[in-house]
This record gives C-alpha cells, structure tokens and sequence, in this order.
C-alpha cells in the first residue's frame, strides 16, 4: 500500500503541530471560540451533543494492520475503547477531550494517518469501492487515482474555500460500489471502443436536503486527463456555485441552475486552458503511486479444504453464502466482515475487535484491510483454505455475524444519540429492525436488501439511495419517522419514492414489518428481490400495507 | 397582547471535556438539568446569556433551551434536550454513567 513520502510526512507532522499551539492558545484564552471553531473543523475536530468527535480519513477506506492497531490504542487511551466507522469510509472518536486531541493527531501520523480536510468547505477524503483491487469486475484498481486525487486536493490553495464541501468517489469497476452518482464528482471506470480503460464523469450528485442523481458531463475521460479535468470541475465550481446560501451552495444545485449541457461546455472550455498546464509530472506520479499498489503475491494452494467444510458446515455455509464475495483470483474470496450483529451500533468496531481483524489481515489477509461505505471491514484477500479458520475466529469475537447484504446489515448515521445536527435518532431504530426481524427468523427468507437510516434531512445515513430508508425527523418536538422505497445506490442509482405520513418511534418498527411481508406476499418468486419487486409493481401495493392498518383503527 | 414567554434554562458544553452543562443561579456550571436556573423572564435570559457566553475559558456554545418546572428543579421540554441530560441510547456512556455513582 501507499506509503508518504517525506513531503506527505513533513506536511501532516508541521499540521499537527500547528493544532497543537492552536489548541493551546483556545485554552490559555488568546483564540476565541469563533476563531478556533474553523481550525478545529481543519482538522476534524467538532462539537457534538455530549462532547467533541474526531473524525479521521481512511483514504479510499485502505487500512493497514499496524494502522488499525493504532486505532485500538487511540480508543483505549483517549476514548472509550471503539471506535465507529462512517459512511464516507472515515472513522470517528465520540469523546474525545480537547487538551489531548493534539496527542491522538500524533499518534495518528505516526502511522501515516490523519484528520486533515475530514470537515470544512474543502475537497474530503476520496473514497473508493472498498473491493480495489480484489474484485472480478474490475478494469483497474482505482486507488492510485484516489491517492493522486488526495494529494493532488491537501492544501490545495484554489480550493481551500469551496461554496461548500466536496465529495469525490472512485469506482475501478462499472458496477458501482462507491456509490458514484451521489457524489459531488463520481469518476466510474469503464473501456472505451478501443478497449482502454477511461472514466465516466458524473457532476452533481449528492442526497442531503435535495437528493440529485450524477449528471454525466463526460462519457469517456482517458485516465491521464484525470487531474486536469477534475481541476476544471472544481475550478466552474468555485467561480459559480453560490455562497449566498448554505442550502443552495454544493455543487448540484450549480449544475441544476446552469444546465447540464451550459456546465458541461463550460468545464470542457476550462480543460482546454488547464489541459496544457499538465507538463507529465502528474503522470509520473501516478505511475510511482500504481507501484504502491501492485497486487500481492497471491499463493497457490489447493482449495478442497474449504469446499469440504463448505459442504459440512452449515453456519459457516450461511456466511460463506453472505459475506463472500468472488476474487479476481478463483482460490481467493473477498471477506466482508460484518460490524452488524443483530443489536450492536452498525459502524461500531471494539478496540479488541480492531486488534483482531489486524491480526486476521496480517495472518490470512496479505495485510490488508479496508472499511465499506456500508459501514463493514473487509479482508479483500484471503485464501479460501483460510476461510474456515478465518471464520472460526471471527465467531469468537462476535464478527461472524452472517448478514451482509441482508436486512440488518443496515447503514445508519450516527443520529441524535451524538449528532448535533441530528433531528431524531436512528441507530436504536436501527437496533431494534435488526432484533425484530433477526427474532421472527425472517432475514434470510426475505432476501437481499439495503434498510438506510439517517437521523436529519442531511441524509449521512444514505436513506435516499436505501431499498428502504428511514428518514428521522422532528415534528412538533416529537421523533417522526418518514420512510422511501425503491431507492438504489448502484449504477442504476434511484432516489426513493416516499410513503407518505411518517411514523412515531414506536411505529416504525411494525410499519416496515408492514412493508416487508407484503413484499413476500406479492413476489413472484423467491429469487425476485425487494427492489425489483418494487420496480414491478410500484408503491401503490406497499403504500396499502402501511397505511390500511392506520385508516381501519381510525373508522374504528 | 404580547405572547407568553415559555421558561429557558442556559446549556452549553465545557471546553475542555465537551460534557453538557446547565447554568446555576449561583453562577456556576452544574451537569444536572435540576439544578439549572430556570428563567422565565425573556430580558433576564438574555442577561444569563450574555453572562454564560462571557465564560470563553470555561464553556463553548451556551444558547437558551426550553424547559419546565418540575418537583426537583426544572425539567426538559423537548426530547434533545432530554438525551443532553442522560447521553447516548446505545451505550452506558456520557452522564448517565458518570453521575451514577
């Protein structure tokens, strides 16, 4: 994996102790609040409901052990021994204590980790589909251009002042598993007629208050244009994206008022200035970060072992079938660890649970680890004559939860229970689904689904793009629940249709129980997914459910 | 006629740790909601929030919160604010744990 160079060192080490005299100087009075606030955002720090967070950047959610080690140690020393890991391939500290957050940015640069352009109305952490460089489908690994992104966008003088955030995410295989098309900038790779690999670009995406689809401004960018015409994206950006208005400053709303085709020819216009400006230095860069990321030196061994044990075993059938995913390389599986038990915080990982999953990476994974957007760990190699072993240790720690890609493997943001933004909570919503359902021994049967949770209209949680997603709100000083169906994050991205009237917290439980036996009812067969159900017969069916048992108790 | 003016207590967070904490009308910072000043004069809030504001060593982010009498001192009105007095749902952490013992 990538390691810094002197530069990337120097730079993250002379930042933290910039925080250090920050943070000093807050405390001994000479910075007021309002002028400490935006250096703390620098640098990841916020100030949440019952005490500060710190988030830190996993970039393009690559983890190495010794790295995931260091995690453990920041949770045990200055927190409260987790740690959770977010939607955006990030990881979070939610009681961090002011006086030792220069500690814990130390520790974090001496494994090469930091929390720089983790908040603010920068370019954030670039985040990849967490199968790089492991997966069948895959053109090419996309995290060399995630890291050329990253240091390409750290300290970038023109766009340290964004009207707003900004979110880039980089998919290596035309199935989209980064969810691209909500992105401020989605870079999807695919070939060409000629069959070389480029991106398409999409511009625009994004859920939050107006959830917006990608527009694709370019079908096919060859890859050594990749720096230049992001800088002209972000370089439109900065001139006409308005910063009148919080609510109307990111980028989609730019491309909403201007028109696709008007910011298409006007970034296409600003590439042919920058395009020139790029001497080659960009891609001798990028040819030394590729080298960071050559594959590892698969072994080759006989894999009876696991079709054995798969055929005798079957618990470890029942994750194999989940929590599997197929490698590049037919004696490898790609291992998503679910962080999901039937009960716990989604996202929340123990500082023995991340001593573990290093451990497991060092021995079985080529060292290896990295963070899913759907909020898991993933081994992205390992052997299948491990897997049993693998498996074997992870039930022991409680991470064999065998539930990924099924109803309780849900996203959920952090909600009112730390957010200070937060209108309603969602992780105990997302507790209690995950019991119910896990009780009526019902997840299995009903399949493939994605449940997304957010706590505000901000939409961390992704509920827009969930099968099913639960939107948190608070209506007149009560918690209200609003619900969408038919919602997709892949490369066919769709933003849900909502229901209608939302439901109390103590309703929203049953409401989606509603939904999902009418699904089972209505489907054609058992391989016919909640999705595709919905896409053939609509809400109309769904929407009976949920709001038939509602409007009997009223005539009665 | 000029509308009722709902009672407030002052809240902030304490710049070092971060922890939720409620203005006393002895002018210190205690963490229980009960043993808040409750205001309910709208000029005198302002007063108690110009006051809690001033104390940029102490505090960060005092603002005036909505709250009621209760048998034992004043009581939230709204769920937030509810969750400040106590901490997170999915886990023993924050004032729930702290003040317990």
């Amino acid at each position: 994996m990538y390691s810094y160079s002197d530069f990337d060192e120097a730079f993250v080490r002379a930042r933290v102790a910039q925080f250090t005299s920050q943070v000093d100087r807050r405390l001994d009075g000479s910075l007021t609040e309002d002028e400490f606030r935006p250096l703390r955002l620098m640098n990841g720090l916020y100030l949440q409901l019952h005490a500060y967070m710190l988030r830190i950047a996993i970039p393009y959610g690559t983890l190495s052990p010794h790295q995931m080690r260091q995690l453990a140690y920041i949770a045990d020393t200055w927190d409260k021994g987790y740690g959770h890991f977010t939607t955006r391939q990030n990881v979070q500290f939610n009681w961090p204590k002011l006086p030792d957050v220069p500690a814990i940015l130390g520790a974090l640069a001496d494994v090469e980790m930091h929390a720089i352009q983790t908040s603010g109305n920068c370019v954030r952490n670039v985040t990849a589909d967490h199968f790089a460089g492991a997966a069948a489908d895959e053109i090419a690994d996309p995290r060399p251009y995630a890291e050329l992104l990253r240091q390409w966008s750290t300290d970038h003088p023109e766009f340290q002042f964004l009207p707003r955030k900004f979110k880039i995410a980089v998919t290596g295989s035309p199935n989209d598993r980064a969810v691209t098309k909500a992105h401020d900038i989605g870079l999807r790779m695919i070939r060409n007629a000629a069959g070389e690999p480029g991106f398409e670009v999409m511009v625009g995406g994004g859920l939050g208050r107006t959830p917006m689809i990608g527009v694709t401004v370019r079908d096919f960018l060859p890859v050594a244009d990749l720096l230049p015409y992001v800088e002209a994206v972000l370089s439109v950006y900065n001139t006409l994206g308005r910063r009148d208005n919080k609510y109307k400053a990111r980028i989609k709303i730019t491309v909403h008022e201007t028109g696709a085709e008007e910011i298409t020819r006007m970034i296409e216009a600003r590439f042919a200035e920058l395009r020139p400006l790029f001497g080659g230095n960009d891609q001798k860069l990028l040819a030394e970060i590729r080298e960071a990321f050559a594959p590892p030196a698969f072994r080759n061994a006989p894999v009876d072992a696991y079709d054995a044990f798969y055929k005798a075993d079957p618990v470890f059938r029942a994750w194999a079938d989940t929590n599997l995913t197929e490698h590049r390389n037919a004696q490898y599986s790609i291992v998503t660890i679910s962080l999901k038990a039937h009960g716990a915080t989604p996202g929340d990982a123990t500082s023995d649970q991340m001593r573990l999953m290093a451990d497991l990476a060092e021995k079985y994974g080529h060292s290896d680890l990295r963070i899913s957007h759907e909020q898991n760990v993933i081994l992205p190699h390992v052997h299948k004559s491990d897997l049993p072993v693998l498996h074997a240790a992870l039930v022991k720690a409680g991470l064999g939860t065998a539930n990924v890609g099924l109803l309780s493997d849900i996203i959920a943001c952090p909600g009112m229970d730390y957010c200070a933004l937060a209108t309603a909570r969602s992780i105990p919503v997302a507790q209690e689904l995950a019991t119910h359902f896990e009780a009526l021994k019902l997840e299995h049967e009903i399949g493939p689904l994605k449940i997304k949770i957010s706590g505000c209209i901000n939409a961390c949680g992704h509920h827009h793009v969930g099968h099913i997603g639960i939107l948190g709100l608070d209506r007149a000083g009560v918690e209200n629940y609003q619900i969408t169906l038919g919602g997709d994050g892949t490369e066919d991205a769709v933003i849900g249709e909502k229901t209608g009237p939302g439901f109390a917290y103590t309703e929203i439980v049953p409401a989606i129980e509603r939904i999902l036996r009418a699904y089972l009812d209505l489907r054609l067969e058992a391989s016919e997914t909640f999705l595709q159900a919905f896409k053939r017969v609509g809400m109309e069916p769904f929407k009976e459910a949920l709001y038939e048992a509602e409007s009997e108790k009223d005539a009665a | 006629m000029s509308r009722r003016f709902t009672p407030k207590i002052v809240t902030a967070n304490r710049l070092r740790e971060g922890d939720v904490v409620y203005l006393t009308a002895g002018d210190t910072w205690s963490p229980l909601h009960h043993e808040a000043e409750l205001i309910e004069d709208e000029a005198h809030a302002q007063m108690r929030l110009l006051h809690a504001a001033a104390q940029k060593l102490l505090v960060v982010g005092a603002y005036l919160a909505d709250a009621k009498a209760g048998p034992n001192g004043p009581e939230p009105t709204h769920f937030r604010e509810e969750f400040r007095t106590r901490g997170p749902s999915n886990y023993p952490h924050g004032k729930q744990a702290d003040l317990a013992h």
